[in-house]
C-alpha cells in the first residue's frame, strides 16, 4: 500500500507571520508605556492592567464557551485590548472598574459583532465611551503622577490621591497655561489615563511595531500630521513659550493623540485596509480630532471620539478608495 | 509593504525551507534512466483532449505521433521511448483529471520514428512552415501552462507582434531547470527565440531573467553574441510573481494588459526558456516534444535536475534520486506557490511539470482562523486586488461581489494565502470565486 500524502490548494509553503505572533508583538509595543505608567503612577497602575487583561481573557474564554464557539484565547487579541483597556483609565479608577471596562470592550463590541476581525469599532476605546458616560466621575479622577513611589494611590482614603487636571482641561480652564513643561508632556510626568502620558515610551512601542510591519505609517503619520497642521495654521505658533498649550507641539504631547494615532487608530478590524484608505481615515482622525479640542469646550480630549467616528466610517472609505487593478487604466468601482 | 517596483504592485520574496534553489542550481542536468513503461497521458495541454492513433500490441518508434491533435489549441503527443503499445488505458493527471493514456514498454533501443530527421536547410523555411514543424513536434508551454505553442507563435493580422519576450525568471522557489537549462543550453535556447521571431515576423526580443541567476544572463548574452543577435537580456530583481506574463511583459516593454486583453494585442509574445529550447530542437533536428528537464528538490536524497522522458512514472524518478527522505508530508508537481499536490506518486510525468517537490510538516497548514483585516494580501498582491474581500464574499457564495472586487483578474499566483497570517486559503478562495463566475457568465450567455 502507497503511502497517501496531504493534499491542499496551493501555496504549499506560508509565511511565518501568525495572528498570534502579530499580536503579542502588539503586547510587546505596549510594554515601554506599561512600564512608564508603573513609574509614573506607582504599582497600582500595573494591578489595574492585569486586571483589565485577565477579565478580557476570561470574559472571551467563558463567552466563547457559552456560545459553543472554538476558545480563541491563544490568539492573544483579548490580551491586547486588556492592556489598551486599562491605558484608558485614569490610575485611580477602582479593580472593578476596570474588569468591567474589559468585559464590555470584548463582550459587548468584539464578540457580539462576531469575534476578532469582525467589530466595526475599536473594542477598548467603545468601553471606554460606555465608562465615561457611566462613571463620568471616576473616569475623571486624574491621579497627579508620582514618578518612582511604587505605592502611589494604594493607601486608604480618598485624600492621599492628589489630583490634578490634565494638560488639556488645564488648558480649557485658561489661566494657568503651559501648567507643565513639554518634557514632562514627553516623558509622561502629567496627569491622565494611564496609558497616554508617556510619549516617549508611545513612540518607542510605535516604531517597533512599524519595524515589525505590524503596522503601516499611512494611519499614524497621516492622524499626526493632519493634526499638528491644522493646529498650527490655526493657532500659528508651531512651539512658543507664549503661545503655550495652544501651540501645536504642546498639543501633539496632551491627550491620546500618540497612543490613540499608533495602537488605537491602527486597529485592523475597525480600520481600512487598503493604502488610500488608509490616508483618508487618518486624516479624518486628526481633522476630527482637531475640531474637537478646538471648538467644543466639552470634549477636550476628543482622541477616543475622534477615531470611533473614523471607525464607523471607514467601511465607506474603504469602499471609495478600492485599488485600481494592475493594468485597468480607470480606477474601479 | 506595498512595494512598487518598476510600476508594479505587490510581489514578495519567498522562505525557503531547506537548501531551496541552491540545492540544485550547481547540479548539470543529466539524463535520468530511461523508463521500463511509460503512460503517456493523451491530455497533455490546454484544449481537447488528443485522438489515440495507436494501437494494443503495435510496435512505436521513438518520436512517432501516438496522439493526433485535432484543432488548433491542441497538441500532439509522441512515443517517448521506441517498444510495443502495451495496452490503451488511463490515468490521473496532476490537475486530478482522468484521462486516456497510451502504455508503452520500453525496447531500449531508442531507434527514432523516420519522420524525426535532421534538417539541413532551415533558413530557406518560412515561417509557415516553421509554425508547422512546431505544431507537428508537439511543443507545449513546457513553465507549467502547456499552453500550445504553435497557437501562440501563430501571426494574427490585426494585432501583429513586434516584441518576443523570452521569459527566464523562474521565480518559483526550489525549481532550477530553466537556470540550468539557460546555463548549459544557452545557445540553443537563443536559436529557439530567433525562430520565434521568425514565425511572428517579430523584430524585437527581449530577454528578463531575476538577479539571482547572473550566470544565467551572461551566457545567454554571450549565445546571443556567438550567433549574432541583437537580443537584450535584462536582469530584473528576484521576487515571486514577477516571472508571470502580465508583469513580465510590463516590466520589459512597459506594455500594460488591460483585463482581457491577450498579450497579442500589445504586440508581445513570451515564450519560456525551455520551448524555445524544444523549438530550435524541433526544427533543427527534426525531434519532437518527448522529454523536459525537471528539478526534483526538497526532501529529496539526493536533489537533481533530471531530462525526463514524457511518461516516466513520478516515483520512479523520486527512486533515481534515492528517495523520500524522513517526514515528508507532502509532494508536489511544480513550484510550491503553484504546484499542485498528490495523494500518491503513480501519476506519469506530463509536458508541464517542471518540478517534483518534497515537503515535510512545515507544508501542512493549521486550522485557518478568521481574517483579521491586517491587509497584507493587499499589500503584496501582484494584481493590486482585495483577496481578503474576496474571500469574504466567497464564504457566502456572493459570487456577483467578487466580480465586483475583480476576481477575474486573480492569476492565482498564491502570495495572500503564503502571506496570510491566519493562513487563510485566500487563493483559493478567489480561484473557487473565478470558476463559479465562468459558470454564471456561461449561463448568462445560454439564456441571452
Amino acid at each position: 500500500m502507497q503511502k497517501i500524502y496531504v493534499v491542499a490548494p496551493s501555496p504549499h509553503l506560508r509565511d511565518g507571520a501568525t495572528t498570534r505572533r502579530i499580536m503579542v508583538d502588539v503586547c510587546i509595543a505596549l510594554l515601554p508605556a506599561a512600564l512608564a505608567a508603573i513609574w509614573f503612577f506607582g504599582l497600582r497602575a500595573g494591578a489595574l492592567i492585569g486586571i483589565s487583561v485577565a477579565s478580557a481573557v476570561l470574559c472571551e474564554w467563558a463567552y466563547c464557551k457559552l456560545a459553543r464557539k472554538r476558545n480563541p484565547t491563544g490568539d492573544w487579541s483579548a490580551v491586547v485590548t486588556g492592556m489598551l483597556l486599562a491605558f484608558n483609565l485614569p490610575a485611580s479608577s477602582p479593580w472593578w472598574l476596570a474588569a468591567a471596562g474589559s468585559a464590555i470592550a470584548i463582550v459587548l463590541v468584539k464578540q457580539f459583532f462576531g469575534g476578532l476581525g469582525q467589530n466595526f469599532m475599536n473594542p477598548a476605546l467603545a468601553a471606554r465611551i460606555i465608562l465615561v458616560v457611566s462613571w463620568g466621575s471616576l473616569m475623571a479622577d486624574w491621579a497627579m503622577p508620582d514618578a518612582g513611589n511604587w505605592l502611589a494611590g494604594f493607601s486608604n482614603g480618598p485624600v492621599d490621591t492628589l489630583s490634578g487636571a490634565t494638560p488639556l482641561e488645564a488648558m480649557r480652564a485658561g489661566g494657568e497655561a503651559a501648567q507643565y513643561g513639554l518634557w514632562d508632556l514627553f516623558i509622561g510626568n502629567v496627569p491622565g489615563i494611564l496609558g497616554e502620558t508617556s510619549k516617549l515610551a508611545l513612540l518607542i512601542g510605535g516604531v517597533y511595531l512599524l519595524l515589525r510591519r505590524v503596522i503601516n505609517w499611512r494611519i499614524p503619520v497621516c492622524f499626526i500630521a493632519s493634526f499638528v497642521a491644522l493646529t498650527w495654521l490655526r493657532t500659528g505658533a508651531l512651539y512658543s513659550v507664549e503661545a503655550g498649550v495652544d501651540s501645536a507641539v504642546y498639543q501633539l504631547l496632551s491627550g491620546s493623540l500618540i497612543l490613540g494615532a499608533f495602537f488605537m487608530a491602527t486597529d485592523y478590524s475597525s480600520a481600512p485596509v487598503t493604502p488610500w484608505g488608509r490616508i483618508v481615515y487618518g486624516a479624518g482622525c486628526g481633522v476630527l480630532l482637531f475640531l474637537f479640542r478646538s471648538y467644543h469646550a466639552g470634549m477636550a480630549e476628543g482622541c477616543a471620539f475622534a477615531i470611533l467616528l473614523m471607525n464607523v466610517v471607514s467601511p465607506l472609505i474603504e469602499r471609495v478608495t478600492s485599488p485600481r487593478v494592475f493594468g485597468e487604466v480607470k480606477r474601479s468601482a | 509593504m506595498a512595494v512598487f517596483l518598476r510600476g508594479l504592485p505587490g510581489g514578495i520574496r519567498i522562505r525557503e525551507f531547506g537548501k531551496g534553489k541552491e540545492a540544485t542550481q550547481g547540479l548539470p542536468i543529466r539524463d535520468a534512466k530511461a523508463p521500463v513503461r511509460v503512460v503517456v497521458a493523451l491530455r497533455q495541454h490546454m484544449g481537447e483532449p488528443n485522438v489515440a492513433t495507436a494501437k494494443a500490441g503495435q510496435k512505436v518508434d521513438m518520436g512517432q505521433v501516438i496522439g493526433a491533435a485535432e484543432d488548433l489549441i491542441s497538441a500532439p503527443v509522441h512515443a517517448p521511448v521506441s517498444g510495443r503499445v502495451v495496452k490503451l488505458d488511463h490515468c490521473v493527471l496532476p490537475n486530478g483529471l482522468y484521462t486516456p493514456a497510451v502504455v508503452i514498454d520500453n525496447d531500449f533501443q531508442d531507434r527514432w520514428h523516420a519522420s524525426c530527421t535532421p534538417r539541413d536547410h532551415v533558413d530557406a523555411l518560412d515561417a509557415t512552415q516553421l509554425l508547422q514543424i512546431v505544431r507537428e513536434a508537439g511543443i507545449v508551454g513546457l513553465s507549467g501552462s502547456a499552453f500550445p505553442t504553435a497557437a501562440k507563435l501563430a501571426p494574427v493580422a490585426e494585432s501583429p507582434v513586434d516584441t518576443v519576450i523570452l521569459n527566464g525568471m523562474e521565480c518559483e522557489p526550489y525549481l532550477t531547470c530553466d537556470h540550468r537549462l539557460m546555463l548549459e543550453a544557452s545557445e540553443q535556447i537563443a536559436d529557439g527565440l530567433v525562430f520565434a521571431q521568425r514565425m511572428l515576423g517579430a523584430p524585437n526580443a527581449i530577454v528578463g531573467i531575476e538577479d539571482d541567476k547572473l550566470d544565467a544572463a551572461e551566457a545567454m548574452r554571450q549565445a546571443f553574441a556567438n550567433i549574432g543577435a541583437n537580443v537584450r537580456v535584462e536582469v530584473l530583481p528576484a521576487r515571486y510573481a514577477r516571472g508571470s506574463e502580465r508583469q513580465l511583459i510590463y516590466a520589459l516593454t512597459k506594455r500594460t494588459l488591460r483585463q482581457g486583453i491577450l498579450p497579442k494585442q500589445v504586440g508581445a509574445t513570451m515564450l519560456n526558456v525551455g520551448t524555445a529550447a524544444a523549438i530550435s530542437c524541433a526544427v533543427r533536428q527534426g525531434k519532437p516534444l518527448i522529454d523536459r528537464v525537471i528539478t526534483l528538490a526538497g526532501r529529496i536524497a539526493e536533489p537533481a535536475n533530471l531530462r525526463v522522458r514524457i511518461g516516466t512514472a513520478i516515483a520512479d524518478l523520486i527512486d533515481e534520486c534515492g528517495g523520500l527522505t524522513e517526514g515528508v508530508e507532502k509532494v508536489v508537481l511544480g513550484g510550491p506557490m503553484m504546484g499542485a499536490a498528490l495523494y500518491r506518486l503513480n501519476l506519469p510525468v506530463i509536458k508541464g511539470v517542471n518540478g517534483i517537490l518534497a515537503f515535510g510538516k512545515e507544508s501542512v497548514l493549521p486550522q485557518a482562523r478568521p481574517c483579521i483585516r491586517c491587509g497584507r494580501c493587499h499589500d503584496s498582491c501582484p494584481m493590486g486586488l482585495l483577496p481578503n474581500h474576496i474571500d469574504l464574499v466567497a464564504r457566502s457564495n456572493r459570487w456577483d461581489l467578487a466580480q465586483k472586487h475583480n476576481a477575474m483578474a486573480c492569476m492565482e499566483c498564491g502570495i495572500c494565502s503564503y502571506v496570510c497570517p491566519s493562513k487563510r486559503n485566500v487563493a483559493q478562495a478567489c480561484a473557487t470565486a473565478k470558476a463559479a463566475i465562468r459558470v454564471r457568465q456561461a449561463e448568462k450567455a445560454q439564456k441571452g
